[in-house]
């Protein structure tokens, strides 16, 4: 059956059979990588989930950006000429200074000036008629069909551009508050900038008078956002939000000219789905020039990408790396990148083998699988991957895995003092009983280093080695932490009041609900072992798993007891962690971020001091009594700090991983020949297999012929007739 | 392998008992079966067509076969909760009299097999191996005094104890191997020859007392002979091979893939058989009634049946199975364990596949009715006044009996295989059971590693071929000796 | 004839309804309004007011099928029944959660899935006709036996093996396919397709094979051919000049049903293969739990079903003249 299909066709094709790329785009500089699942949003105001920020930030260039190589991450100016300058006023708007506490401090403003000849990409929302009035605005019906194709809005001709322009930046903070939009940090930043929610009622006002017709943005006036000329950009906070800054260097805050929400905002896009959501226009490195989320996006240099250089200092080891040969080279450095959707895993890890993909892309879950991990924790590529020059990189995530208990529970969490007095021993018990290190190794394959606290490495206020242990579950023994025994924890729990695991008074046995989604972490393996390891402690654990909004509707309703959750970081700065813990957040309460609902007076207090402090001793010494908090009362089982690894081709260069930024494809580099001849070296079609096959189909027809020969014919009946 | 009978009994003795619903509906169908058997060695004529079934070679190897699947199946259906071992006392605990029970919900095959079910490695081994399919550190004191660090696939916790420790070498490995081969056999073989012999000597007593005996079926025997010696010899080879090694390798907690494979068995028959429990019911009341009352009543019921079958299958299975997943998330209060949870969505699922696939058998059995209603001896009764249930009863049932039979048994492999693949989608079986697509499922994973971990998908790949396999053989064998002339896909 | 097929489309209405109802009942007991809206707008700072926004912005603020606060007929028009079910008569699928338009994107992915589905069809049919075939010109001797024992043993095997396996051997030991993947232009996305539809073909072949092989059996049986014997023709022309013309029919007009559904691919050789069709369209969105494609799916699915129906009938007066549609 096979037989009849390839042979004649694949004859006609060039070397590499299984070459899933068009043969005319061999040996041209572009990187190939995969994404898993299709990007939901790619309007810079909604984008939040790392796979759709690792299209748009290629594309879109907030204020700021995190410098490529240095470590401990630090920013710098993206589209700026220089950092922002920070001004402070106290309540009766006298300027006041860093130095002021914070309660004080009336308002914050940011004053940013734009670099010159900052341009946008070629695009028709900017290309004009001859007496400068947008061509584009009202599609024919013939344009509106191009429109639809996998080329977009590029399919229109003569795209125009412009420059950069500080109102641009205002346009988008007001979108921020527009309601149609629902961007998921409105709610926050309606707070810290001023006039913000003001002006999402407005819209609201606007869109209720005229319906269905495009607001524009522009008349609407925003306190909070002010361009003083077009390269001048006044951000004014209400208070003091150091964190702000932060936020100046994310997707929420790219420019978004008016051209180009207009242009979108013309029914005929927006019915055939082409809006600003599905079709980013930026001035960063790249544009999009491709867009079939179902297989693959593609996206290309952007001609008037304005003039970035490499660095070209890093961190120590860079250089010996190899990370700083194209010191201040002209960005970007390839010509394009071409993501191919990659839903299954063993066809993705395959390519990967082969050759097709140059690294492991946006969610890299099955290269994980490859890589061999020792129960010590050291990694390292197989030897067969090793001799194809495959390399690996890996670094801990700004991020944090943890088991955390819902403290309204009675059993976990408890009402009376005592109740909460034995439901803390028993937290710390379980802390210990729960071995993490063995967890890792054999469902992460070694991706993650045991937790501490809630703040990951790379975070400031994380500290490695005995400062940073938790005292609470491991003791320093010859220079490593180890986890407390067994025993230990049989003895936590006897004071608990539940000796060998039945309640002192009443003889019950102890039963602990753990409420999971099921998959990841909820899968049978995991709970098997779960149970496993608290059996150990004469612990009996039941599994609710449930799907994934019914776990989120527990955990609102505070039904849950204990659970599985994760945090990425928004930003490198321990409040975005320790407010996962902050009571005001309590879930139950307040609809907060704190599922574990937990609520320490002190840990608040001391909260409020830290989040406005900057980094230094300090503020470490806060962060310290923090954490000791958090480790003795146990609201969470610091699970485990993820680690990614990235495997990369040998004829990738320049890659250095990046737990933060996104806008990292601009400084990569490949060599297209060595990569073209290493696919032809590992892509020989194995043919005699194949031929045996064939063969074998054949020998089968054979006897069938033989037989039919030897069958003189039937009689009417259609038996055989003996021939005499 | 095999634990002490004493304590097995004693287990069992203070254990509390627990009935799953599935459990219950296994045994009920079991029980059906036997009576059914008795029913059809009564009735000579029906004895000479079933004879006719078991004249051939295959149908006989394939009922054995499903029979000991099944037995695996039902000894999976007897549950209890063992008793918690009694307060220590320095514990400071009172010694409350009353007996606790684990939440852990076992069935006596767990018991039996406890010694696979507990002899957990740390992660992925293959097949007979006594390394991990993993690279560990391993430190070696060199003879001058230092140590070197080398990475090594490190011994494992319980397979290859007969083995001294440290690297074993391929002579003793492979006569190891091959003793256990032979003892395995010659013990399964011994085993079945104790058996066979008791069995035949009732027999023979049994032909003494009835000269004229009606259990006379010389193919049928032998080749049930045949068959069950050889499944005792794989079980001996198996269980000796399991005393010191993972038959099909272990999985990446390290439990013995052998184990899984053998639990699933259960799930696989509850999916194949319960659902025909819901879909007879409405298949055939429907599909009768449509053909003999006609009109009215036959437009209504054409209308249901379009319209279910209108809807795509697949879509119609997730819609139901998300609502009812729904439905138990919303109330945990009503089950006491885990095990009882997935139960009742495996029931659920049951009942949704009955559900979606009780149109064919109707639209059938409609036709058959409609022929039937012309027949004479149906107009006569009619004409002699005979309720319409009565005749449905007993004129027209009785003789739509073998395609219902038929329809019954060729539904089995059908709705085996579906439960891989909606396990695939991730609206099968609960996740915390046993069930060959579930380990399909994970195996995908698998098969991207490396070194790549091929055993549990072929695992899986085999007993789940053997099942379906024989489950189609002995339906063919069952179509053409009661109806030899049906023609259906 | 016409006054039938109007008629048989005037039949369809109901049925469609009580699909629509089945659905929504479903869907709507699994998740309300706001479990889909978290759903959709993730987990990180949700507030309430953007839920309701969400749900404004897709018209689930509306009560389910009765609208007390509208008037007259909007008492029904206005709700999200309405809104959700009925519109997809008039073929506007609405837009799926994550606000895409489901209509132009089953535009898109037909072409895909069709590309896979129909050479299956094709090639299968004929190949598992030609079998059938063999099997019975070689009947009742040891051809015919291990033939239809292996169809068995096809039969027999999952449909997840056939894939996994495929794509193990042919494209990763092999190397002679691409493992997946797929180029909008199907002329030259061929040695994408060879894999795929190779696999499902193997895949269904056991089955078919063995039905055809019956129903020439059948033919065989009948008086015409024992007279064509008696004429003397030779075994080969009696099948392929009258055996195979005659059971023809039968399988023509029972595959004639499935013809149309071939528009909505295979759930999971498209998902597996990652071609972007229609199959691995409604994967994705029971993976996202996005009930609205769901729906459309479930609709544009029955309407096929019952269009296949209506093709079956008009192909029984083609094969044969005597029947008569009124």
């Amino acid at each position: 059956m096979l037989a009849t299909l390839c042979l004649p066709v694949l004859a006609g094709c060039g070397s590499e059979w299984n070459d899933p790329y068009p043969s005319t785009e061999r040996g041209n500089n572009k990187i190939y990588t995969s994404f898993s699942e299709r990007p939901k949003h790619l309007d810079p105001a909604i984008a939040y989930s790392n796979s759709e920020i690792g299209f748009i930030a290629q594309i879109y260039e907030p204020p700021l950006q995190y410098h490529y190589l240095k470590r401990p991450y630090t920013l710098i100016p993206a589209t700026l000429e220089a950092m922002p300058e920070i001004r402070y006023f106290d309540q009766s708007g006298r300027p006041a200074s860093e130095a002021t506490p914070a309660d004080q401090i009336g308002r914050t403003v940011y004053r940013m000036k734009l670099r010159g000849g900052v341009q946008y990409q070629p695009h028709p929302a900017f290309s004009q008629n001859p007496d400068g009035t947008p061509r584009y605005m009202n599609l024919d019906g013939r344009q509106a069909r191009a429109v639809q194709g996998a080329a977009g809005p590029m399919a229109l001709a003569d795209p125009g551009t412009r420059l950069l322009k500080a109102q641009d930046y205002v346009y988008q903070i007001k979108r921020l508050a527009h309601p149609a939009v629902q961007s998921p940090i409105f709610g926050m930043m309606g707070e810290h900038i001023q006039g913000l929610q003001a002006l999402s009622d407005e819209i609201k006002a606007q869109i209720a008078a005229q319906p269905g017709v495009w607001v524009d943005l522009d008349p609407l006036p925003l306190p909070g956002a002010v361009a003083i000329d077009d390269r001048t950009l006044e951000i004014t906070l209400n208070g003091k939000y150091p964190q702000f800054i932060y936020w100046l260097a994310m997707n929420f805050f790219a420019p978004v000219p008016r051209e180009v929400d207009q242009f979108y905002g013309q029914p005929a896009l927006r019915r055939s789905n082409v809006r600003i959501d599905t079709w980013p226009v930026g001035t960063g490195p790249y544009m999009m020039v491709h867009n079939n989320p179902n297989s693959r996006i593609e996206l290309a240099r952007n001609p008037n990408f304005h003039d970035e250089r490499y660095p070209c200092q890093g961190e120590p080891g860079d250089a010996a790396a190899g990370l700083l040969e194209s010191c201040d080279a002209k960005l970007p450095l390839i010509d394009g990148v071409v993501f191919s959707r990659e839903k299954e895993s063993l066809p993705y890890w395959n390519k990967f083998l082969q050759g097709y993909y140059d690294e492991s892309g946006i969610s890299s879950d099955s290269f994980d699988q490859a890589v061999r991990v020792t129960v010590t924790g050291d990694v390292n590529v197989s030897p067969a991957m090793a001799a194809q020059g495959i390399r690996l990189q890996t670094s801990v995530r700004t991020s944090v895995y943890y088991l955390g208990f819902n403290l309204l529970d009675p059993v976990v969490g408890g009402k009376t003092h005592e109740e909460q007095r034995r439901a803390k021993l028993l937290r710390q018990a379980l802390s210990i009983a729960l071995d993490q290190e063995e967890f890792i190794s054999i469902f992460l394959n070694g991706r993650g280093q045991p937790g501490m606290g809630p703040i990951p490495p790379g975070i400031f206020g994380h500290q490695s080695g005995q400062a940073g242990m938790n005292p609470v579950v491991y003791t320093w023994k010859d220079g490593a932490p180890q986890r407390r025994s067994i025993k230990e924890a049989k003895a936590l729990l006897a004071q608990a009041g539940w000796p060998d695991g039945r309640d002192r008074q009443t003889g019950r046995p102890l039963v602990l609900n753990l409420d999971t989604t099921s998959g990841g972490l909820g899968d049978k393996s995991t709970m098997d072992w779960m149970s496993r390891q608290l059996n150990q402690i004469g612990v009996q654990l039941v599994v609710r798993s449930t799907d994934f909004n019914r776990f989120q509707e527990k955990l609102r309703k505070g039904s849950a007891q204990m659970y599985f959750l994760g945090w990425n970081a928004d930003y490198p700065d321990p409040e975005n962690f320790f407010f996962l813990l902050y009571g005001p957040e309590g879930k139950v309460a307040h609809g907060g971020e704190n599922t574990a609902n937990y609520n320490n007076p002190e840990f608040d207090r001391l909260f409020r001091i830290m989040v406005n402090m900057p980094n230094g001793p300090a503020r470490q010494n806060v962060i310290d009594s923090m954490l000791r908090l958090v480790r003795e009362d146990a609201p969470w089982i610091y699970w485990f700090y993820p680690k990614t690894y990235v495997l990369q081709h040998s004829w990738l260069q320049n890659f250095k991983l990046n737990n933060v930024a996104s806008n990292t494809l601009k400084y990569e580099r490949v060599d297209a020949d060595r990569r073209e001849a290493l696919r032809q070296e590992w892509n020989k079609p194995l043919l005699w297999p194949f031929a045996v096959l064939v063969a074998g189909v054949l020998a089968l027809l054979w006897p069938a012929v033989r037989a039919y020969r030897s069958r003189s014919g039937l009689d009417a009946f259609g038996n055989r007739v003996r021939g005499d | 392998m095999m634990m002490d009978p004493i304590d097995f009994f004693l287990i069992l003795r203070d254990s509390l008992w627990v009935c799953l619903v599935t459990d219950a509906l296994l045994w009920l169908l079991f029980l059906g079966f036997v009576v059914g058997l008795v029913l059809i060695l009564r009735s000579p004529l029906q004895r000479d067509v079933w004879r006719n079934v078991f004249q051939q070679r295959l149908a006989v190897v394939s009922a054995v076969v499903l029979a000991v699947a099944a037995s695996f199946a039902l000894l999976d259906s007897i549950h209890f909760r063992q008793p918690l071992p009694a307060l220590i006392e320095d514990s400071g605990a009172p010694q409350s009299t009353e007996v606790r029970y684990a939440v852990e919900v076992n069935s006596v095959l767990d018991l039996l097999l406890s010694g696979l079910r507990d002899s957990y490695e740390k992660t992925y081994s293959a097949p007979l191996a006594v390394n991990l399919s993993a690279l560990e550190p391993v430190t070696i004191a060199l003879p001058d005094g230092n140590v070197e660090v080398r990475r090594e696939a490190p011994r494992l916790k319980v397979a290859g104890q007969a083995f001294p420790p440290g690297p074993v070498s391929a002579s003793v490995y492979w006569i190891d191997v091959a003793k256990r081969l032979a003892v395995g056999a010659l013990g399964g073989l011994g085993a079945f020859a104790v058996l066979a012999f008791i069995g035949l000597a009732l027999h023979r007593w049994r032909r003494r007392a009835a000269p004229q005996s009606r259990y006379n079926h010389p193919v049928a025997r032998r080749w049930t002979l045949i068959t069950l010696s050889l499944i005792f010899i794989l079980a001996g080879v198996m269980a000796s091979l399991s005393d010191n090694f993972h038959v099909f390798g272990t999985d990446k907690v390290g439990q013995d893939v052998l184990y899984q494979v053998l639990k699933s068995l259960r799930t696989a028959l509850v999916i194949g058989l319960v659902p025909t429990l819901v879909t007879l019911p409405i298949g055939v009341v429907l599909g009768l009634a449509a053909g003999y009352f006609r009109g009215k009543v036959d437009d209504a019921i054409q209308y249901v049946y379009t319209t279910v079958s209108a809807i795509p299958g697949v879509l119609l299975i997730v819609a139901a199975v998300l609502s009812i997943q729904v439905m138990l998330d919303n109330h945990p209060e009503w089950f006491a364990t885990a095990v009882e949870r997935g139960d009742v969505r495996l029931l659920s699922l049951c009942i949704i596949l009955g559900m979606t696939s009780w149109t064919g058998i109707a639209r059938l059995l409609r036709g058959e009715s409609l022929k039937m209603r012309e027949y004479e001896y149906v107009q006569a009764a009619r004409a002699f006044g005979v309720s319409a249930g009565r005749i449905l009863l007993r004129h027209i049932l009785p003789n739509v009996f073998p395609i219902i039979l038929i329809t019954m048994v060729m539904e089995f492999s059908s709705l085996v295989l579906a439960e891989a693949v909606l396990s695939y989608i991730g609206i099968g079986v609960d996740p915390t059971m046993f069930s060959f697509g579930l380990m399909i499922n994970n195996a995908r994973m698998e098969l991207s590693r490396e070194p790549v971990v091929w055993w549990t998908l072929t695992a899986a790949f085999i007993f789940m071929v053997v099942l379906v396999l024989a489950a189609n053989i002995l339906a063919d064998a069952v179509r053409d000796a009661l109806d030899p002339r049906s023609e259906r896909p | 004839m016409l006054r039938y097929l109007l008629r048989r489309l005037f039949y369809a209405v109901p049925i469609l309804i009580g699909v629509n109802l089945i659905t929504f009942a479903l869907f709507f007991m699994v998740n309300s309004p706001d479990d889909m809206a978290r759903m959709q707008l993730g987990v990180k700072r949700v507030t309430p007011e953007a839920i309701a926004q969400w749900k404004a912005a897709r018209g689930y603020d509306k009560p389910l099928f009765i609208n007390e606060s509208a008037t007259a007929l909007q008492q029904v028009t206005d709700t999200i029944f309405f809104d959700k079910s009925m519109r997809l008569f008039a073929g506007e699928f609405g837009r799926s959660e994550d606000g895409r338009e489901i209509g132009q994107e089953i535009r898109q992915r037909m072409g895909p899935s069709l590309a896979i589905a129909l050479p299956t069809f094709v090639i299968g049919l004929g190949l598992t006709i030609s079998l059938a075939l063999m099997l019975v010109l070689f009947r009742g001797t040891w051809l015919d036996r291990t033939g239809v024992v292996l169809c068995v043993g096809l039969m027999s095997i999952s449909s997840l093996f056939f894939i996994i396996g495929g794509q193990f051997v042919f494209a990763r030991v092999l190397k002679l396919v691409p493992i997946s993947g797929y180029e909008s232009n199907p002329w030259t996305a061929w040695h994408f397709l060879v894999l795929p539809v190779a696999v499902s073909i193997v895949a269904g072949i056991g089955g078919s094979t063995r039905w055809y092989r019956t129903i020439f059996l059948e033919e065989i049986g009948r008086d015409y051919v024992r007279t064509a014997r008696a004429k003397g023709l030779s075994d080969a022309r009696v099948l392929f000049g009258h055996v195979l013309r005659n059971g023809l029919i039968p399988i023509l007009t029972g595959v004639v049903v499935v013809i149309p559904s071939l528009f909505l691919g295979s759930l999971l050789v498209e998902s597996f293969f990652g071609i972007p069709g229609l199959g691995s369209y409604t994967i994705d969105a029971i993976a996202a739990q996005d009930f609205a494609v769901v729906r459309a799916m479930v609709f544009l699915g029955s309407v096929l079903y019952l269009v296949g129906l209506i093709l079956t009938d008009l192909s029984y007066t083609w094969v044969d003249p005597r029947i008569r549609l009124k």
